[in-house]
């Protein structure tokens, strides 16, 4: 928050926030746990930051010591660079200043996690962001019990609805056969952590052809395979001559790479996207692909509605996402919700700006804040 | 239903003409003939009637998605299609159906009287039989609005590949006010002679505009110019002693143009003509403003004090038809000299003239005659080849707009408002000011003219910059100024600023002014007397 309690009008809905002895404050850095001194996702430089995430709007630049779950540490440091790192195991409990705190999977993308926050009896979770239906990559989503629950709400809409991942999968296959037969290579949008991964795990029981990556998702896919993860192989997208096989490959490359000339390597592509944006029409053809996946990293309407039961939670706080709607409709349902102004992604209209421009490959440079853009190494290489 | 929506489906996910036209014709040659109607209907923007108001239709969705109405209605404003957000937000259907496109069609039409819990009923067990495509492609019929991206013309070819039928026949005999609850496709589409019904009008033929000298059409003695009217296009018909008015979005409008009816005493039989319909001051002998015809037009029925005040003139251009034959492939110069022997004949000056033909041998002359357009109450010139025939829908080659260029004025933004369908998540629609003293006065909405990324970026502006919302609209910091273009301007009460604008546009985004260098009311006021 930007203001302080003193500036705070007394019927304002966040005075409550700050008037409770809370153990975990909501400041102009990120989500602080008082009691221990430490910053959770911290959006301006701190002594020790817990990360949910590896994505650039949780996981940011210049705090002087970082924890995060183990298998989100190579990640870290190969977007952050030379940082200092401490890998806990999910579940595993570790205190700081008589603080209990530990990991648990939060099913988003490969590293991401919930972080539990417990002490003198008052018991937190902070999400970052998740899902519910389990990828076969990311670790499991696990509800994790609590009496305050800090929730995204990226898709807090009731017309955000999946279908089961084996269905996209199986149009997405079909889709790429039917290019193949066409003899032109098949290119998805698909954000270069978690999205990449999970269409490659997804798909790779079934490829039928090979697959090329953009630079920015090959490098992360290596480092994953070297870590053990059960992916395919795939590989890089050929700089120069093109290679005769690619017209019936499959191509992943990150949102900005489409439509731009980049993509020029690639005679007569047909190009996808495979987000949860895709679900409504007006997105999907405001997107310039010819086809739109519906596939999220992150929990529907009915996932964000589960996922907040199974805490058993009184208390929720919204942090992005559609906030002020799906805060009121939670109220409603009887929980004590508010709004929680973050720099994760900011504001539901920001978040789809970020996407439509990612999309339409102008101004990369203000998706930074999405959840599910680019990160600063993937721009270098695309522009 | 299921091949008309994987045809919806197939048609949504390719901006290409070709591949848009080759899922037409497979459509058309797999679809039983019922069905092929109602497509053809659907995509030519004659949709049945609404039987089921849009409010019940939310009330149902909201119930059976298990959400309340606010939730729905903000999932609307954002999803920006109501067809689209009540398919999404239903739960996934329990069973599925077989039945035709022409059944659901026909089931909507009988809801028409019966009551609302009935209505109800078969609303309700007709999404849990439909899959989420389907439902999308019923509520869109259910809700009357019908657009897929489909021009007439693409819908005629793909047509025509499947019958192997003439195009330009096929344009003539889907002309006019068939519907499909009393027509089959075989009187329609495939019967001979089933274009000699007497009101059958003929495809309009229309102009591309010019965007080029027009030095590069030839030489400017093989066309002629004529004023572009900002009137009407309209078809007059005069078949067995019977007079019939067509307007160029195929509606019959005779009923709003009685007085045309009296040219049946003084025409031949057997004449179509294509003009401009206007009206006049009886005295003066001046066009009145479009506005004026817009009310007309607006009309149930038109009473005989209207017509006297302000009664509508035929300015004909052409002639489709004479002594009952086609003569669309004669040379336009002889179609006009057939014409303007016709209209001498007649004597009904007050109802018909000849719209001026204007022949030079020079562009630089037509050029100099174009300038003065706004002076005869025109809006460009028509260029017209004059060996040309008389073609059928928009086609290149003989016939161009070459419009005046549009007034300017540098307007600030002041409030915005979502947009729908492709660009529901953008505020797209903005609403103008310019200066009156120290005070900003709005003036004009307008909402096309920005590229996605420009839109996208006014957008993330509203965003941070908003000072008030009222339900859609947000008024937003006096801050970012537009160029707009315009075709006209006119004194107007029902306006706050006192000017009414003939098609705003955004012209370019401004990003080099401040606000305080916007135009004021008074630069405005002043074109109101060129």
């Amino acid at each position: 928050m930007r203001c302080t309690p003193e500036q705070l009008d007394l019927n304002h809905p966040l005075y409550a926030l700050f008037n409770r002895d809370m153990l975990i404050r909501f400041t102009d850095k990120g989500l602080y746990v008082e009691a221990a001194g430490v910053y959770i996702d911290p959006w301006k430089p701190v002594a020790k930051a817990l990360i949910t995430h590896g994505h650039s709007d949780h996981a940011r630049w210049g705090h002087s010591q970082y924890i995060s779950v183990q298998s989100s540490v190579s990640i870290l440091k190969h977007r952050l660079g030379d940082i200092i790192v401490t890998g806990k195991k999910y579940g595993e409990t570790f205190k700081i200043n008589g603080v209990e705190f530990s990991f648990h999977p939060a099913g988003h993308i490969i590293g991401s996690a919930q972080i539990r926050v417990a002490h003198k009896g008052e018991v937190w979770v902070v999400s970052g962001d998740y899902k519910v239906e389990n990828d076969g990559i990311s670790e499991a989503f696990e509800p994790v019990a609590c009496q305050h629950f800090i929730t995204e709400s990226t898709f807090g809409l009731p017309v955000f609805k999946w279908k089961p991942q084996e269905h996209v999968y199986a149009d997405m296959l079909e889709w790429w056969q039917r290019n193949a037969a066409d003899n032109r290579s098949s290119i998805i949008s698909a954000y270069s952590l978690g999205k990449a991964q999970r269409i490659l795990k997804g798909l790779s029981s079934s490829c039928p052809g090979p697959v090329y990556a953009h630079g920015a998702i090959f490098t992360i896919h290596e480092i994953l395979r070297n870590e053990g993860w059960d992916l395919p192989e795939i590989l890089p997208m050929p700089l120069g001559s093109v290679v005769p096989d690619i017209q019936k490959a499959l191509v992943l490359a990150p949102p900005g790479a489409i439509g731009s000339s980049w993509q020029k390597r690639l005679k007569d592509p047909v190009s996808a996207a495979a987000s949860g944006w895709m679900g409504v029409r007006g997105t999907r053809r405001r997107s310039a692909v010819d086809r739109g996946f519906v596939l999220s990293d992150h929990a529907d309407w009915d996932g964000l509605n589960q996922a907040i039961e199974a805490t058993g939670a009184t208390s929720v706080y919204v942090t992005h996402g559609y906030t002020d709607i799906f805060s009121k409709w939670l109220n409603e349902k009887g929980y004590d919700a508010h709004i929680v102004k973050t720099e994760y992604g900011t504001d539901q209209e920001e978040l789809l700006n970020a996407e439509a421009d990612t999309l339409s490959s102008a101004d990369i440079d203000d998706a930074s804040n999405s959840g599910e853009a680019i990160s600063p190494s993937e721009k270098d290489i695309i522009l | 239903m299921k091949r008309f929506s994987s045809l919806f489906l197939e048609l949504d996910q390719t901006n290409k003409t070709n591949e848009k036209v080759k899922a037409l014709a497979a459509y058309f040659n797999q679809a039983g003939d019922e069905d092929k109607l109602w497509a053809i209907a659907l995509f030519s923007h004659k949709r049945p009637r609404r039987t089921i108001s849009t409010t019940l239709l939310r009330e149902f969705a909201s119930e059976a998605g298990n959400i309340p109405l606010w939730l729905f209605e903000e999932s609307y404003h954002i999803v920006g299609d109501l067809a689209e957000t009540i398919a999404l937000v239903l739960p996934v259907a329990e069973n599925s159906s077989e039945h035709s496109l022409t059944y659901w069609i026909e089931q909507i039409a009988s809801m028409d009287k019966m009551e609302t819990d009935v209505k109800k009923a078969m609303v309700l067990a007709a999404w849990n039989a439909l899959s989420s495509e389907e439902r999308f492609v019923y509520n869109k019929i259910i809700t009357g609005g019908f657009r897929m991206g489909v021009s007439q013309k693409l819908m005629t070819r793909a047509l025509s590949i499947s019958t192997g039928m003439d195009e330009n026949l096929l344009a003539h005999r889907l002309m006019g006010s068939w519907q499909p609850q009393n027509s089959t496709f075989e009187s329609l589409i495939l019967k001979e002679g089933s274009e000699d019904n007497i009101s059958q009008p003929y495809p309009f033929y229309l102009a591309y505009a010019l965007e080029t000298e027009p030095e590069s059409l030839g030489n400017a003695a093989d066309w002629q110019a004529e004023w572009k009217w900002d009137g009407i296009r309209g078809q007059l018909i005069l078949r067995k002693g019977e007079v019939f008015l067509w307007s160029r979005g195929e509606e019959l409008i005779t009923e709003q143009f009685p007085e045309f009816r009296r040219l049946s005493e003084s025409l031949p039989d057997g004449v179509v003509m294509d003009g401009e319909i206007l009206l006049r001051d009886p005295d003066t002998d001046l066009i009145r403003s479009f506005a004026d015809l817009q009310t007309r037009l607006g009309r149930k029925s038109v009473s005989a004090k209207m017509i006297n005040e302000h009664p509508a003139i035929l300015l004909a251009y052409d002639l489709l038809e004479y002594e009952g034959k086609d003569i669309r492939h004669y040379p336009l110069e002889e179609r006009r000299s057939i014409l303007q022997e016709l209209i001498k004949s007649t004597d009904s000056s007050a109802l018909l003239r000849l719209s001026q033909a204007i022949e030079l041998d020079e562009w630089e002359s037509f050029s100099l005659i174009r300038e003065k357009s706004r002076e005869f109450s025109a809006e460009g010139l028509m260029l017209k080849r004059r060996s040309a025939p008389y073609l059928s829908g928009r086609k290149k080659g003989d016939w161009w707009k070459w419009k005046v260029d549009p007034y300017q004025v540098d307007a600030v933004m002041i409030y915005a408002q979502r947009g729908h369908g492709r660009r529901a998540n953008l505020y797209t629609d903005y609403t103008f000011a310019v200066w009156d003293g120290d005070k900003l006065v709005p003036f004009t909405k307008a909402y096309s003219g920005l590229t996605d990324v420009e839109f996208a970026a006014v957008t993330r502006f509203v965003n941070q910059n908003t000072l008030e919302k009222f339900g859609p609209v947000r008024s937003v910091k006096a801050e970012l100024v537009f160029e707009l273009a315009f075709e006209g301007i006119q004194e107007s009460k029902r306006h706050k600023s006192g000017i009414a604008l003939r098609f705003p546009r955004i012209k370019r985004w401004r990003k080099d002014k401040p606000a305080s260098e916007a135009n004021t009311l008074e630069d405005l006021r002043q074109l109101l007397s060129v």
